[in-house]
């Protein structure tokens, strides 16, 4: 009887070191299977990117369709103009909306709507951001332009920035706030020059989380910005974009189209991950390093 | 790990009182510093705050500065205002002619007999192939990257050598940095023709008899490429906040569960996904919310073509990306109104989505440090 027992506990403490062997390999096989397709998807850009990109990338501008050469160099100046068109509406907004969530409404009901409706419109699909930019300037007043396309970017950017905004300002401690309103500082100045100043190393990650991530974005631009195979940086003209050109030459046909799309797909990731990288590095560094 | 969660466990019950402590940096002087102590320590220091607050040699000032503040706070629902009365105003022709049956509807064409859904030429419009090819994009990604995401946070927390964690965390990061037209693009020229020449062959060869993988496509494109680049696309956001959510589960429950005797395994699934499954379904719904959207890459890849077949190796179209490729070249009001009102379905959809998913996740980690994703 007794033995019967310690066979049949022994039996189950094989198959539960066997499940839990199981489970081991099947967490470590998923997490294989997950890296195994961005290293696919870097290696084979780097690949394709780097063999595919010359001088003449940067410096000229696109050729007619199907004719071999040429670059994209209105594209890459394009989407400098776009990115710093909706820094400029994206990130003193956002930043305000943060100072405004963590230093005047933290705990009221206002500052909760905010910060829920700042987490739900990050995950509104950017096309829709698009349109909503599409009905409200590019019908009624101009046609196609590079405003309506960063006013687009620049309104995709407000969220971001609003919620690590707060983030990091609620990381400062009061002590440091309080220390300035003792000396006399106006709360404005205090609030400023003293708790967003402490922040800033972390902002500044916030606002280049959120430009890494307007960087790559197509979609809303394909009928705001538009893309203009010439050169062109004014402001109520379509514009070049990077990201648009790497769409259009990719379901072109012709195959130096589809080259000069992975050059320009090697171009924007290098841009993006040096963005991101810059931002861990900042972050590693400790986010509040004066202040505590 | 478990060294980790004590430090946690302190952090955290310092920094939940004050969200809910009543007296914030409140400009208006002589309200309430005092009003509910219910943590001696914020109390004290919020009443030197008043006291210097209220002496208002810089009132005017402040009070402009607080009130700018303000406005960028309401920009956000600026933005949503913005949204929903453009797309309303903007489908108001379309609702006016198609009403609800422009989800639902269905025509027959005149000359071949087989249903047409999508007609801007003959002003037929009706966006059921469109929703019907976004469902089932999305929910094939989530079938693909649900089970994957969960292993992949399961062993970053509970398994993983603290050497490999940074790297793993920083490339599943890297993967949620990447733009999405570069997934299409790599989708286009590596993973479509893999599909069309190992994968495809193998599923017809052996679930062609259930008819969902029909062998009249030969081009890879359709919705199984859809799926599977989208469940690449979303397996970062979810699998990120599993384990921000099996990080928020506190260090006694694994230890708890340990002392019974528990294997690794037990623990993790007692300890640790059982408490954190509301968050992980949160973190699945944020998913869903991530894949419905998805434009650029599914538009590459699904073959744009408005039809509701049994066969998931067919060519769709879906929502966002019917959008993408006929708004800027809508060839009448109609046609552009329509376009119009399947963004509107759009937005209220991850909408609706995004904030179940939003109050599930917040149900969870509420009161755990602050993170930058």
């Amino acid at each position: 009887m007794r033995a019967k027992l310690q066979s049949g506990s022994k039996l189950r403490a094989r198959i539960r070191e066997g499940t839990d062997g199981l489970a081991t390999g099947l967490a470590i096989l998923s997490t294989v299977l997950v890296v195994a397709p961005l290293i696919a998807i870097f290696v084979y850009l780097i690949y394709k990117g780097a063999s595919s990109l010359n001088l003449a990338f940067f410096t000229k501008l696109p050729k007619p369709e199907g004719e071999i050469g040429g670059g994209m160099a209105n594209a890459i100046v394009g989407s400098g103009v776009l990115l710093a068109l909706a820094s400029l509406i994206g990130v003193p907004i956002g930043i305000g909306g943060g100072i405004f969530l963590a230093e005047f409404g933290r705990g009221t009901k206002l500052a909760n709507a905010v910060r829920f409706t700042a987490d739900v419109l990050n995950g509104v699909p950017s096309i829709v951001m698009g349109m909503a930019v599409y009905g409200l300037i590019v019908t009624p007043r101009m046609p196609f332009s590079a405003i309506s396309g960063g006013v687009a970017l620049g309104i995709m950017m407000i969220p971001t920035v609003t919620r690590t905004t707060e983030e990091m300002l609620l990381m400062v401690p009061h002590s440091v706030r309080e220390a300035a309103l003792a000396l006399g500082v106006p709360n404005w100045r205090s609030v400023l020059s003293i708790t967003v100043k402490t922040a800033s190393p972390g902002i500044i990650t916030g606002c280049m989380l959120a430009f890494a991530r307007v960087a790559g974005e197509t979609a809303p631009l394909i009928f705001t910005a538009f893309g203009n195979s010439n050169w062109s940086v004014a402001l109520n003209q379509p514009i070049s974009a990077l990201p648009l050109e790497i769409y259009r030459y990719a379901i072109s046909p012709y195959d130096d189209q589809h080259r000069q799309a992975w050059a320009a797909a090697l171009v924007l990731v290098v841009l993006i991950v040096a963005a991101v990288s810059l931002v861990r590095y900042v972050a590693g560094r400790g986010v509040l390093k004066g202040a505590s | 790990m478990t060294a980790n969660v004590p430090e946690i466990r302190i952090s955290q019950s310092v920094t939940q009182p004050e969200p809910n402590s009543p007296a914030g940096p409140n400009p208006t002087p002589g309200q309430g510093a005092r009003q509910k102590p219910a943590s001696l320590a914020v109390a004290e220091t919020s009443a030197i705050r008043g006291f210097l607050l209220s002496r208002g040699n810089s009132a005017l000032a402040d009070r402009g500065f607080h009130w700018l503040m303000v406005f960028c706070a309401f920009t956000i629902f600026g933005i949503v205002v913005l949204i929903v009365s453009v797309l309303v105003r903007g489908s108001h022709l379309s609702w006016a002619n198609f009403g609800l049956r422009f989800f639902f509807s269905k025509f027959t064409d005149p000359d071949t007999h087989l249903p047409m859904y999508w007609d801007p030429v003959n002003g037929h419009f009706s966006a059921l192939p469109f929703v019907f090819g976004t469902l089932v994009s999305s929910f094939l990604s989530l079938l693909l990257a649900v089970p994957l995401a969960i292993g992949v946070a399961v062993f970053l927390t509970e398994m993983c050598p603290r050497w490999l964690r940074g790297p793993l965390a920083f490339i599943t990061e890297l993967l949620a940095a990447i733009p999405s037209v570069i997934y299409g693009l790599w989708a286009m020229f590596v993973l479509v023709p893999i599909l069309r020449e190992h994968v495809n062959p193998v599923l017809i060869r052996l679930f062609g008899w259930t008819g969902f993988f029909g062998d009249d496509n030969p081009t890879g494109l359709g919705f199984v490429a859809a799926g599977v680049i989208l469940a690449i696309m979303i397996l970062p956001i979810i699998s990120s906040l599993t384990r921000e959510v099996m990080n928020a589960v506190p260090g006694s429950q694994r230890e708890a569960v340990l002392a019974l005797g528990a294997t690794r395994w037990e623990m993790i699934r007692m300890g640790v996904l059982r408490n954190a499954r509301i968050g992980i379904v949160g973190a699945v719904i944020l998913g869903l919310g991530r894949a419905l959207g998805e434009t650029m890459a599914v538009t590459m890849v699904i073959g744009n073509t408005p039809q509701i077949t049994r066969s998931l190796l067919a060519n769709g179209a879906s929502m966002a990306s019917v959008i993408a490729n006929e708004y800027a070249e809508a060839s009448s009001d109609l046609h552009l109104s329509a376009l119009t009102e399947i963004g509107l379905a759009l937005f209220i959809v991850t909408i609706i989505v995004n904030a179940l998913a939003r109050l599930l996740v917040w149900a969870v980690t509420r009161g755990a440090p602050a993170q930058v994703h």
